[in-house]
């Protein structure tokens, strides 16, 4: 067969040059520099450097820290991006319902997302601070002995509220406006074929709502893995125990405060692969499932 | 629908156009001040005070600017004491680095150990200003930023060091006297415990019941002379003395004589002044804050120590940052920053910054100035920072060198934690720490050491 060829303009090119750009100079230079630096042992000023080949990677992979955030970051994005998909789903439903009032119940739930991930971390820590946190008071009042600061599970518990409480207004309109783009027809249809609701909405509002919920999960697990840190910072620093800290909170502490530019390139590097894998993972599997 | 766009776009532009004339506005004031036509020389400090301490340090920048004109000192606030590393690692890399940079405690390896990364204040104030003599500075201050030639690399500025603030109703409800030792503490404690107070809360444990435990006592933190001689170089924290402290504050803890509120230093001052524990131990750059938010009488003691332990009691390690020039500047330029650093160390200026802050003052003649004036009378809180700093010292009290710190200062905020709570028994929280600080010690002198 004879494949059709057509002169090419090069206007196509022209228009997308500026995105290009804007990816070579914000993420393929810095993320060829990080490559680069994790191969190197080098003092934080650039005076002296070493190749040292994959020695910055085997001494991440030998620490007990490093695996430590690894298993930590995996568990978390995972509740992360459940709860949050889950919570803002209910909620979506719930309130395209409503009929009465709906917009102000919209506006409410939207909320959230207008709060920068630093403010949320300080409102959660401020809830749960042992001294004069209404929340801290509220748990204990109840007879369980909650301290985040001293206990990881509690942390843990802390640190995912304030993430998925952070990430719920964001998916809420995603949902929403996935649920209004349903046709009518199509759930009228249903409605005479079926009565339990229930029913309904996974057989048919569900797979409808497939594709926005398949890009949520891929947008909550990056949020989940680099988003949260500001959320981190503010409220448990990692602590206690190193329980909290995830890898990117790990490659700053590294990289930043301590300057040793080997060993959070490396990390970084670690974690590019990492969410790469994921991410291919996502599409070629999941997204099979997904119709759109 | 397409007018709102159009109306949307317009609205776009216009902002960025306004956004884009501010800014190039900002610029051009940006450039009359660093290129003056025929002004004075453009000194530029960077630090890590904000807050109160900014408002400080800005004042004595423009005191230094009236006192003479050939040289304007420019401060400028980079966050806090890493980001301000950090901005200097960036712009040092780029070639853009200020004149002067504050450098905390335990990021000092980092910048001494890149050679030629900064000119030695003892060499510049040699060549450009009025000569140097380390024998004007306070004992505790001398070495701490000294390399092992004893030759001052980075000039002190705010000294502060570890001090026990006691809450005086607290004290007087239980009937007790303030612990000199941590022997005298376990007999209080229990009297604390009855009047409703919790005995102590720290907020540092690395910088408090590591480093300065060792000094406190006089026992040796890390091998080669405490890093000072070489990178090559091992943790000694992996000791019975200090151990056993830990061992004690898990018991307190359990008991109910100490509270642990976690690592960040807030919570745990926060502890002390709203009445839960009846003594904190904290710096003695926090007296000024407390002074303003205490709502109760408080003094202040020295470290306790425990009676028999090493040679307790000795003097303290210092805290707190050091100013350092970067290499690469002009001769004009490196005259102006002897200058400022003349200035800063004056006994005037030394006094001022003592008195609005609580920092120690670095040299024994400002010091005496404030003896005679009559300050430590009216306060006589002030003086017990350097008092501890001016006790006897020992082989161990000069200060510590060591690489990567800041990630080593993580591991013993993160095995504190376990020791707490529980996950890890004392013994293997430092054998933790022995070996994760090692790896990292190994990995500094394998980076820095060529």
């Amino acid at each position: 067969m004879k494949r059709v060829q057509f002169g090419h303009s090069p206007v196509p090119y022209f228009f997308i040059a500026p995105q290009i750009l804007i990816i070579a100079i914000f993420f393929l230079w810095p993320a060829a520099q990080a490559v680069y630096q994790s191969f190197l042992l080098e003092d934080a000023f650039g005076l002296s450097s070493q190749f040292v080949g994959f020695r910055n990677f085997a001494d991440v992979l030998a620490s007990g820290a490093w695996l430590q955030s690894a298993i930590f970051t995996a568990v978390f994005s995972f509740l992360v991006a459940f709860f949050s998909i889950a919570i803002s789903l209910f909620l979506a439903v719930r309130a395209d319902e409503v009929i009465r009032g709906a917009k102000s119940y919209k506006t409410l739930l939207m909320w959230g997302y207008a709060v920068a991930p630093p403010v949320a971390g300080l409102l959660g820590n401020m809830l749960f601070n042992p001294l004069m946190g209404d929340l801290y008071k509220l748990f204990n009042s109840f007879g369980f002995e909650f301290n985040h600061i001293q206990n990881a599970g509690d942390a843990a518990f802390v640190v995912t509220l304030i993430a998925v409480w952070k990430q719920v207004s964001v998916n809420f309109i995603f949902f929403l406006s996935g649920l209004q783009g349903i046709p009518k027809a199509v759930t009228e249809a249903a409605t005479l074929d079926c009565k339990s609701a229930e029913r309904r909405f996974w057989t048919i509002t569900f797979p409808l709502l497939a594709p926005t919920t398949f890009f949520l999960m891929v947008i909550n697990l990056t949020y989940a893995f680099f988003e949260t840190f500001g959320i981190i910072d503010v409220s448990t620093k990692g602590s206690p125990g190193g329980s909290t800290a995830t890898l990117v909170y790990k490659v700053y502490v590294d990289g930043f405060l301590g300057a040793d530019m080997g060993s959070s390139s490396a990390q970084s590097v670690l974690l590019m692969i990492m969410v790469s894998v994921l991410t291919v993972f996502q599409f070629r599997f999941i997204e099979r499932k997904v119709h759109y | 629908m397409q007018r709102k766009l159009i109306a949307l776009a317009a609205l776009l532009i216009a902002l960025v156009a306004i956004g884009f004339y501010f800014f190039t506005q900002k610029e051009d004031v940006a450039q009359q001040e660093s290129e003056p036509s025929s002004g004075p020389v453009e000194i530029v400090w960077w630090h890590a005070m904000d807050g109160a301490l900014g408002d400080v340090v800005n004042q004595i920048a423009t005191d230094f600017n009236n006192s003479q004109e050939e040289y304007h000192l420019a401060a400028i606030n980079k966050g806090g004491y890493e980001d301000t590393m950090t901005a200097g690692i960036a712009a040092s890399r780029a070639g853009t680095a200020p004149h002067i940079i504050q450098i905390f405690d335990a990021g000092a390896a980092t910048i001494i150990n890149a050679k030629g990364a900064t000119y030695p204040v003892a060499d510049l104030l040699q060549k450009y200003g009025v000569g140097f003599d380390i024998n004007d500075y306070i004992p505790g201050v001398r070495y701490f930023y000294a390399d092992s030639n004893d030759k001052m690399i980075g000039m002190p500025f705010n000294s502060s060091t570890p001090l026990l603030y006691f809450n005086k109703d607290a004290l007087a409800k239980a009937g007790v006297d303030v612990p000199k030792t941590w022997q005298e503490f376990e007999e209080v404690a229990p009297k604390l415990k009855e009047a409703g107070f919790e005995g102590f809360a720290e907020s540092h444990s690395p910088w408090i019941f590591f480093e300065n435990f060792m000094s406190r006592h006089n026992l040796q933190m890390a091998t080669a002379n405490n890093g000072y001689d070489s990178t090559d170089v091992k943790l000694l924290y992996n000791n019975d003395a200090l151990k056993d402290h830990w061992k004690h504050v898990k018991a307190w803890k359990d008991e109910g004589y100490f509270g642990y509120y976690g690592r960040a230093w807030g919570a745990n001052q926060d502890a002390f002044l709203q009445q839960k524990v009846a003594m904190w131990i904290g710096s003695s750059g926090s007296f000024g804050g407390l002074k303003k938010s205490a709502q109760f009488e408080f003094g202040t003691s020295t470290l306790p120590y425990w009676e028999g332990v090493g040679d307790a009691p000795k003097s303290t390690f210092i805290g707190g940052g050091s100013l350092f020039a970067f290499a690469g500047h002009s001769d004009e330029e490196y005259k102006g920053v002897a200058k400022f650093f003349e200035f800063l160390t004056k006994p005037e200026t030394q006094y001022y910054w003592h008195k609005e802050t609580g920092y120690v003052p670095i040299t024994t003649a400002a010091y005496e100035l404030a003896k005679k004036d009559g300050y430590y009378e009216e306060s006589p809180d002030a003086e017990v920072g350097i008092q501890q700093l001016s006790e006897e010292g020992g082989d161990w009290t000069k200060g510590y060198r060591l690489g990567f710190y800041v990630q080593i200062r993580e591991v013993i905020y993160r095995e504190v934690d376990k020791m707490m709570n529980g996950e890890a028994t004392i013994d293997q929280a430092f054998a933790a720490i022995e070996e994760e600080g090692n790896a990292l010690l190994k990995r500094f002198n394998d980076t820095y050491s060529n």
